[in-house]
């Protein structure tokens, strides 16, 4: 009995090593989307490109897409942009942009500056479609599928190592089991 | 003195930072503004972790502060608030979560931790009071050592 009790401490490091050692390489700011699995939000917002059309949840319709929330006040959007002309010129992949928190003006010399991988984009200037989907800091990129349902939340920059490691399988899923 | 005058000046500026929050939106009666200030201090902030909604300036704390204020005027019950904020951005804002199968562990360690410290403390208790009531025997040899001892001693004692 007391040999047994001279083993506890060694135990009791052995248990918090295990519980440390899962948190290893864990980021506790990415969070998982509370969306997952539930459809695009209802919205009605303008586009950022045509001032007079307005777009809802319907353009998430048809095709996969990302959904790239970005603003010209976020220098990581300026990061990933280059990325993201990647992604839709060699990858032809569909991006929604939503331009979150921001100025149309900005965002269009933004665009026409920097290249636009966006096939439509949408002008959220109050943040109100970004906090329905649980936006908390750009960029963030959803993968939503062709019935409008969120797959996936990527929270920070989209870089070619992201696109293969992460949101490529997500596509490959979201294609297969349609 | 000092101490007085930097309990004084830190009371003071509290309360600015807080006449800061609360000055942005009018409450009828004062139930539903400490109503509102118990909803925002359990609400936890999803871009800056270790604070409340009430604590942190960021944009998405504002956003939130709003959102539960615009939820209170529509006449929300705290439980739809919350809800409602937590389908949005997860479990993670609430700081204090629901009692299910996940979340057991996380309520159930600080009983465990207790009842294992109980059961240690009873433990040394009541092997202490067995060793303690076993008085130590001495043989005869050691006795009339410790008697010829005590009297040398009283005898130096008393001289």
């Amino acid at each position: 009995m007391k040999r047994f009790l001279l083993f506890l401490p060694l135990l009791a490091a052995i248990i918090v090593g295990v519980v440390l050692f899962a948190g290893i390489g864990k980021d506790p700011t990415k969070l998982d989307s509370a969306l997952i699995g539930k459809p695009v939000p209802a919205f009605s917002l303008r586009d950022l490109k045509q001032p007079e059309t307005t777009l809802d949840e319907a353009v998430f319709r048809g095709e996969i897409t990302l959904l790239n929330v970005w603003g010209t006040w976020c220098p990581s959007c300026r990061d990933e942009h280059d990325d993201l002309m990647w992604l839709a010129r060699e990858k032809k992949v569909s991006i929604i942009g939503l331009n979150y928190k921001d100025n149309r003006d900005d965002a269009l010399v933004w665009l026409d500056r920097l290249g636009d991988p966006y096939s439509k984009v949408i002008y959220d200037p109050k943040g109100t479609l970004g906090f329905d989907l649980g936006v908390y800091g750009a960029p963030e990129t959803f993968v939503i599928d062709a019935s409008g349902v969120v797959r996936y939340r990527h929270v920070g920059v989209v870089n070619g190592d992201v696109w293969e490691r992460v949101l490529m399988p997500v596509i490959n899923d979201a294609r297969e089991n349609g | 003195m000092l101490r007085i005058l930097c309990f004084v000046v830190a009371a003071v500026v509290s309360s600015i930072t807080f006449a800061d929050v609360s000055a942005v939106y009018g409450f009828d009666d004062r139930s539903e503004e400490q109503r509102y200030q118990n909803l925002i201090a359990e609400l936890r902030c999803p871009k800056c972790q270790n604070q409340n909604i009430a604590d942190s300036n960021s944009p998405i704390s504002k956003d939130m502060r709003n959102a539960v204020y615009q939820m209170m005027l529509e006449g929300a019950s705290d439980q739809e608030i919350v809800d409602s904020l937590v389908g949005r951005f997860g479990e993670f804002v609430k700081y204090k979560p629901d009692l299910d199968s996940r979340t057991f562990m996380l309520w159930a360690t600080p009983a465990i931790a207790v009842l294992g410290g109980l059961i240690v403390v009873a433990g040394i208790v009541v092997r202490s009071r067995r060793t303690g009531t076993a008085a130590p025997t001495l043989s005869a040899e050691e006795q009339a050592r410790i008697d010829k001892m005590l009297a040398e001693k009283n005898r130096n004692g008393s001289a």
